[in-house]
């Protein structure tokens, strides 16, 4: 019982990771990126290359894949994301479905279709006894992960000037320009950095999650629970989202595997008939 | 000043209607495919098939504005209605057992609209999204009357009202598709042009005034999301009625997509977009999995960024003059006279 706790919070730590950034972009500039995924896809296969490739030591290698992705984000957001912010939805849709089938196609032809492990440091496998409970220690690590960065982010959002502007820019565009604070660069920033969360997070869950060039398909309803049941208008809603579904989707499998991802995708649309602006929002006037 | 009104209104309605020359044209290409290419009909047959979960997604998308990312929820469940019909052989008439699964996703349709009409964009593509999802998971799960991952095999169906048998080339199935997409054509044509479609496109544009001048959003919703469930489900039985197969593959998201990325390449919002989109897109994924087996979704993920970037509106708009120069050619066509439109100026 503990265990599937435990297992499902650092499920849960994993899918904020990876959906945080979602969460933000979205928040901020009304975009749909279904593509999200594929950022965190690519910080997995970043990983995957370093550490099996090139035996780069697997705790140097996840800052590499943070920067990478984040680079590989800011790039996009530059010269395609630009150009499709001011677009309707169905263009927002359409075109990160199109990011979507060709990164999915472009890893299968670089990488294989098949799954593929990253070699893990010898100390990270096997078990440890934490206060008379088994617990996989890769899992424990990304649980101390996600919780330093978790409360990071809380960090900068609440207590740093970049923060505050952030804030500003999400609850009202037009009134944060008009204050002058420059909202698209604070928007590529935070671009920037949620794409490289993104790809952090695919690089420690490869292991748990699988990585293989499906993954963006595979995961992106999970980002998009985390992110509309959560709500976009703060960073505590979308963490205890990831962890509700991640305890959830855990706890559904081994109680009622006969139902599998059922229970999930029927609590999401009960909670979204439920509340359409997500369970944690706040009410805000727009 | 009523009668005028009314009159102008009836004509508008009427000049909206009538037929144009061109589509007449694209009717009669489509009939001459049956004569001409008769070695494509199995491609051509899968081209149907698209275009009329194309149609039913264009009367949501593009006449009442939502976005549905799961529309192959009721394509899927048409198909395996469809496929449980003929295989346990409880309506053994492909037709009519056509017009049953048709019914069943139309219940489906009415059933699950409700949940799209509150909420913005982003909650009604998830709730789309989320009900294809669950029903994968329950065909999976139903394995003893769905066969589950292995799909639902066995089926074999009877001949079409007793007279025309499936044959193995597909020209039976051809032309029964056909005939299918062009009747469900012509109804929904009728729907669009129909004042409850004038309606539709209405509140697309503002619900708040569409509501404001009594037009019930909520009811126009649900009606039409029903419809076009019926539409999809329709579509899906066809697939499963010419396959003479049905699998999980049908509520996939990647047909949900697919068919989002014909209506768009074709246009949305004129019905023949879908149409025409499928053709396209078709044959475009035929060309290039002939090309690159296994990686032809990179060019069809290209061409989706590419048309996005570029701009819908502006490639139609390069089709303008041509569109300009048939609409002189038609003899009803052009632009109604402005005194026939009903102004606001006229209201009672």
């Amino acid at each position: 019982m503990l265990t599937i706790l435990f297992d499902g919070i650092a499920y849960g730590m994993l899918l904020f990771v990876l959906a945080c950034g979602l969460a933000v972009t979205l928040g901020l500039m009304n975009f749909v990126n279904l593509a999200h995924g594929s950022f965190a896809m690519a910080g997995g296969y970043i990983t995957l290359i370093l550490v099996n490739r090139n035996g780069i030591p697997f705790f140097a290698a996840l800052p590499i894949a943070f920067v990478a992705t984040a680079a590989i984000g800011a790039l996009f957001q530059r010269t395609l994301y630009v150009h499709v912010y001011a677009k309707p939805h169905l263009d927002q849709v359409l075109f990160t479905i199109g990011l979507v089938f060709m990164s999915v196609a472009a890893v299968d032809y670089v990488m294989g279709s098949q799954q593929q492990y990253i070699q893990l440091p010898s100390m990270l496998q096997g078990q440890i006894n934490l206060l008379g409970l088994n617990v996989g220690k890769y899992r424990l690590l990304i649980i101390g992960i996600c919780a330093l960065l978790t409360i990071a982010l809380q960090f900068i959002l609440a207590g740093t000037r970049f923060g505050s502007r952030l804030r500003a820019s999400v609850d009202d565009p037009r009134v944060a320009s008009g204050l002058g604070i420059h909202v698209k660069g604070v928007f590529a920033v935070t671009f920037a950095v949620g794409s490289g969360l993104a790809g952090l997070g695919g690089a420690l869950g490869a292991e748990i999650l699988g990585l293989d060039p499906t993954f963006p398909l595979k995961f992106m309803i999970y980002f998009l629970i985390v992110v509309t049941v959560g709500g976009t208008s703060s960073i505590t809603g979308p963490f205890l989202a990831s962890l509700l579904l991640g305890i959830g989707d855990v706890a559904g499998k081994y109680y009622v595997p006969k139902f599998g991802a059922f229970v999930i995708y029927t609590i999401m649309i009960v909670v979204l008939i439920w509340r359409p602006q997500g369970l944690f929002a706040r009410s805000t006037a727009r | 000043m009523a009668q005028p009104l009314t009159e102008g209104i009836s004509r508008y309605l009427a000049h909206r209607a009538s037929w144009h020359p061109l589509e007449i044209a694209f009717w009669a290409l489509a009939l001459a495919s049956v004569f001409f290419l008769p070695n494509k009909h199995l491609i051509l047959t899968e081209i149907a098939i698209l275009a009329l979960f194309a149609l039913s997604l264009d009367l949501i998308l593009g006449y009442s504005g939502i976005i549905s990312l799961g529309h192959a929820a009721f394509f899927g469940f048409g198909g395996y209605v469809a496929g449980l019909l003929a295989k346990h052989n409880i309506v053994a008439e492909p037709v009519l057992a056509l017009l049953v699964s048709g019914l069943a996703a139309l219940i489906l349709g009415f059933v699950t609209s409700f949940l799209v009409l509150r909420g913005s964009d982003l909650t009604r593509l998830m709730v789309t999204l989320g009900v294809s999802l669950v029903l994968r998971e329950i065909a999976n799960q139903m394995d003893w009357l769905t066969g589950g991952a292995d799909g639902l095999q066995g089926i074999t169906m009877s001949p079409i009202l007793g007279m025309f048998a499936f044959d193995i080339a597909g020209h039976v199935a051809y032309v029964y598709c056909l005939i299918v997409l062009f009747l469900l054509f012509l109804l929904a044509r009728r729907i669009v042009n129909s004042p409850f479609g004038l309606s539709l496109l209405s509140l697309k544009g503002n619900p708040l005034r569409a509501s404001a001048v009594g037009i019930s959003v909520n009811g126009r919703l649900v009606a039409i999301y029903t419809v076009s469930a019926g539409y999809a489900g329709l579509a899906g039985a066809l697939l499963t009625q010419t396959t003479q197969f049905c699998s999980l593959d049908v509520f996939s998201f990647e047909r949900s997509a697919d068919v989002l990325l014909a209506l768009t390449i074709g246009g949305i919002g004129y019905l023949y977009g879908g149409i025409v989109g499928s053709v396209l897109f078709k044959l475009m994924q035929d060309y290039l999995a002939n090309l690159t087996p296994q990686y032809w979704q990179f060019w069809i993920g290209l061409v989706l960024v590419i048309l996005v970037l570029v701009g819908r509106e502006r490639m139609a708009s390069w089709s303008a003059p041509l569109r300009t120069l048939l609409a002189r050619i038609g003899p009803r066509a052009g632009r109604p006279v402005e005194a026939t439109r009903p102004s606001p100026a006229e209201g009672p």
